[in-house]
């Protein structure tokens, strides 16, 4: 089925995630939609498969217009998509799994199904024990049901959301043979990745997406110079860190592993010293995450040591992380960081620690107020967290820092902010930096990593680049690293 | 907005009295004859006021308990079976200490050991809910059962009547161990005292401690306490543990001062009709006073109902839910009518 994307637009908010995107998939090709994180990729498959409705634009299935409004139509007009974490129920067994969503009334014919499923898995040489418990499964395996799932239900159009993070080095060989296959009888395929290798091997043809536009278009093979240029296209911000970098080493991790049901981060070796920023530049989810809440205390690494300015705090609990200075700005404010419901003051109260019984709210409001006036918050000492802007909920955020601070783990700092919060963030950031607070940061926003930070580590489905300066970091290095290539990781002996 | 919700709430009182009479007018009742009968079942003379008064004690103790647990975010359904095992360990110590310490320490320690009874067996739901990950009410619910078997065990076998072992319970304690009473009447002061004493405590504790302070934070949300730095597990055991101590000293009293021995469901549903005067108060704790005297009035009041007019008494039943589920609906309203439905990237 040849799929047409015609001028697709989508607003959210202020941020237009698709701006007149347009793409067209001949059946029985493979093209790959490639862009860095935040380019509108996810947001223009959605469109087609039905989870997000289009704000203009036209969706044309054989060069019929049609109208997508759930992913049940998607599905009714053979459009399937395979998600990142893929949509499955893991308590059910595989064949159950199978069985949901297949249209039907009255009773469940187990049998007939039971034979499909065989019949597909041989068909694709995939392994599945029929009857496993889908949450014993891997992610790998959990694709590949996925995959003869929507392929029983008729699909002759699918779209693969960033398949290859998480799953092993077999897993993706069986995967791309099956794409390969399905192209071969007639199927069209769109393959959604940020990985250089992973398109330059699969796609026919590929559309790279940078801020929510098309910006280019290419067949493949194509130079990884020509596909970064789309990508990223544009000079690297220039630093506006001053040297707060001392030689002292603040953070120290030795053999670092973490392992979580979707990744596993192998980290080796990693110093980080006192007064420096280290970025972590990726796409999201390749395991930034995981560093930064292992080294806030809140997940446990699996094998190796973490030090803070010298002290040994592999097996502390997270209270200790804290007495340590040790803090963590969530990116997720009001799930993760804020309790709505409580004012500012009440969080200035919880924060404050104090022996006594009572709260004293007279003295808690002088800091209350002095810390909306330090850090700048529009807000009253008795506003609902939930009431405040982004900024100054990370205003707050800040305001609730241990001090001293001697570690500052955070997600996205500036997510969501206007420019003016952003600058003034990142001065309270810098001059907490000149007292030797040691700060590590993800970001999707590659100018800020660029601009602020010292050292850059880039990771790619769990593995990191060793710690780059930002003065030796070039557009196409960053570009190829982002896209998978990472030449030496901090690990080097990684057999995945 | 805060106003928007007390006309919300208002509207729905007004829908909960007209829902109400409707009832009443299926029935074949004339609603102020009711309201009559009612009035003067629990006013009409001292002793029925008395009972009122009795009624409020435990009701106090177990809504002011539940309060903790719900401001921790919990539905402590258990808190049945908290009073029921605060009221066998209370005759526990009564049994075991009334042939040798005078009658006055023997009341203390049924007390004391109520509430200690209680307060494990909410630790226990507590226990199960943190460690276990099994929900709360399905701990709370699963323990009521326990302790409803343990009682009728203890009553038909080791604690049972001499000669006979009843419904009726175990052999009733001497005159000296009960609970002494205004004049002729079931209304004990102590009862009533320490029941407005746990009023007290939790107004105190809930608005000017950091633990009440902490309390909110790990009710409202779990996973961002625990990155404030908040002893998130230490908080949600405590409200179990509380709540349940509460509950605990609630079932000593039903044992020392209303039924002056153990009987199968000593609590008498007043469990949960504490958990429903806790949600009509929401996490305000000053209503709990008038709401909960109010529910003590129905109940007491209803059961002059088929007396005067040959209506079941279960009618205060009826009164209360509607109450709670109308309340219920409005904060329901006003809160899906202030968050318009947005469609997110994800």
């Amino acid at each position: 089925m040849k799929v047409e994307l015609k001028d697709i637009s989508k607003r959210f908010g202020n941020v237009h995630a698709n701006d007149r995107v347009s793409l067209t998939v001949e059946a029985g090709t493979i093209h790959g939609l490639l862009g860095e994180n935040g380019a509108g990729k996810s947001t223009l498959v959605k469109v087609l498969s039905g989870f997000i409705s289009r704000d203009s634009g036209a969706v044309l299935l054989d060069g019929k217009s049609v109208e997508i409004k759930t992913p049940a139509d998607a599905i009714a007009r053979k459009i399937g998509m395979l998600h990142q974490d893929p949509l499955d129920f893991p308590p059910l067994s595989v064949l159950d799994n199978f069985i949901v969503g297949k249209t039907g009334t009255g009773l469940i014919d187990r049998q007939r199904s039971l034979r499909q499923l065989q019949q597909l898995s041989t068909h694709f040489n995939f392994n599945l024990n029929h009857y496993e418990t889908v949450a014993n499964l891997t992610v790998g395996e959990r694709q590949q049901l996925e995959i003869l799932r929507l392929l029983s239900l008729g699909v002759s159009t699918l779209i693969l959301d960033e398949p290859t993070t998480g799953i092993s080095a077999s897993q993706k060989t069986a995967l791309f043979k099956a794409m390969k296959q399905l192209a071969s009888e007639g199927k069209s395929i769109i393959f959604v990745s940020h990985k250089l290798e992973d398109v330059e091997e699969l796609c026919d043809r590929v559309t790279v997406l940078r801020h929510g536009k098309v910006r280019g278009r290419a067949e493949i093979p194509c130079p990884d110079a020509v596909l970064i240029d789309l990508m990223f296209g544009r000079e690297l911000a220039p630093p506006l860190k001053p040297q707060t970098r001392q030689s002292e080493p603040a953070l120290q991790l030795e053999k670092i592993r973490v392992d979580t049901d979707r990744l596993t981060l192998r980290l080796g070796d990693l110093t980080a010293y006192k007064g420096e920023v280290i970025g972590l530049a990726g796409l999201e989810g390749s395991g930034q995450q995981q560093l930064l809440l292992m080294c806030a205390g809140l997940l446990r690494a699996s094998t190796g040591q973490i030090r803070v300015n010298g002290v040994e705090m592999t097996h502390e609990s997270y209270s200790k992380y804290l007495d340590r200075g040790i803090g963590y700005l969530p990116a997720d404010r009001l799930k993760d960081g804020l309790v709505s419901g409580l004012s500012i003051q009440d969080h200035v109260a919880l924060r404050t620690p104090s022996r006594s019984l009572f709260v004293d709210w007279k003295e808690t409001l002088k800091q209350t107020v002095q810390a909306i006036a330090t850090f700048n918050i529009r807000g009253k000492p008795n506003t609902l967290v939930e009431r405040l802007s982004g900024g100054n909920q990370q205003r707050t955020q800040l305001a609730l820092l241990p001090v001293p601070l001697n570690l500052l783990l955070m997600e996205h700092p500036t997510r969501g902010l206007d420019i003016e919060s952003v600058l003034w963030v990142w001065q309270q950031l810098i001059a907490r930096c000149q007292t030797g607070t040691t700060i590590l940061f993800m970001s999707s926003d590659l100018d800020e990593i660029m601009r602020y930070s010292d050292r850059v580590i880039v990771f790619s489905g769990g593995q990191a680049s060793h710690p780059i300066a930002v003065s030796d970091l070039t557009a196409d290095r960053l570009g190829q690293m982002i896209g998978g290539r990472l030449s030496d990781t901090l690990e080097p002996s990684v057999i995945s | 907005m805060t106003k928007r919700i007390f006309y919300y709430q208002l509207a729905s009182i007004a829908l909960a009295i007209v829902f109400i009479t409707a009832i009443i007018l299926v029935v074949g009742a004339s609603p102020p004859s009711v309201i009559t009968a009612m009035w003067s079942g629990a006013f009409g003379t001292v002793g029925q006021f008395a009972r009122v008064v009795a009624t409020l004690a435990p009701l106090l103790l177990c809504a002011s308990g539940l309060l903790f647990t719900f401001t921790a975010g919990l539905y402590n359904l258990g808190i049945e079976g908290q009073i029921a095992f605060g009221a066998i360990v209370s005759t526990l110590a009564i049994r075991l200490t009334q042939d040798s310490l005078p009658p006055a320490l023997v009341i203390v320690l049924a007390i004391l050991m109520g509430g200690i009874g209680g307060t494990l067996w909410g630790l226990l739901a507590g226990v199960l809910n943190v460690y276990g990950h099994i929900n709360e009410i399905f701990s709370g619910l699963g323990l009521n059962f326990v302790t409803d078997g343990l009682s009728l065990y203890l009553i038909f076998g080791p604690w049972q009547r001499e000669g006979v072992a009843s419904m009726s319970g175990t052999e009733p304690f001497p005159e000296s161990l009960w609970l002494p009473t205004f004049g002729d009447t079931d209304a004990s002061p102590i009862a009533l005292l320490i029941a407005i004493a746990a009023v007290a405590i939790t107004l105190i504790v809930l608005r000017g401690t950091y633990f009440g302070l902490r309390l909110r934070a790990v009710g409202q949300n779990l996973r961002a306490s625990y990155v404030l730095g908040i002893p998130s597990i230490r908080q949600l055991l405590s409200a179990f543990a509380i709540c349940g101590g509460f509950a605990g000293i609630a079932g000593a009293l039903q044992v020392l001062a209303v039924f002056h021995r153990l009987i199968p469901n000593i609590s008498s549903g007043l469990g949960y009709l504490a958990l429903l005067v806790a949600m009509l108060v929401g996490l305000n704790a000053w209503f709990i006073l008038p709401v909960a005297f109010f529910f003590s009035v129905l109940n007491i009041g209803s059961l002059q109902l088929p007396l005067d007019l040959d209506l079941e008494s279960s009618l205060a039943g009826v009164i209360q839910g509607t109450l709670v589920l109308f309340v219920l609906l409005a904060r329901g309203v006003s809160e899906t009518l202030r968050k318009p439905s947005t469609n997110s990237p994800s």
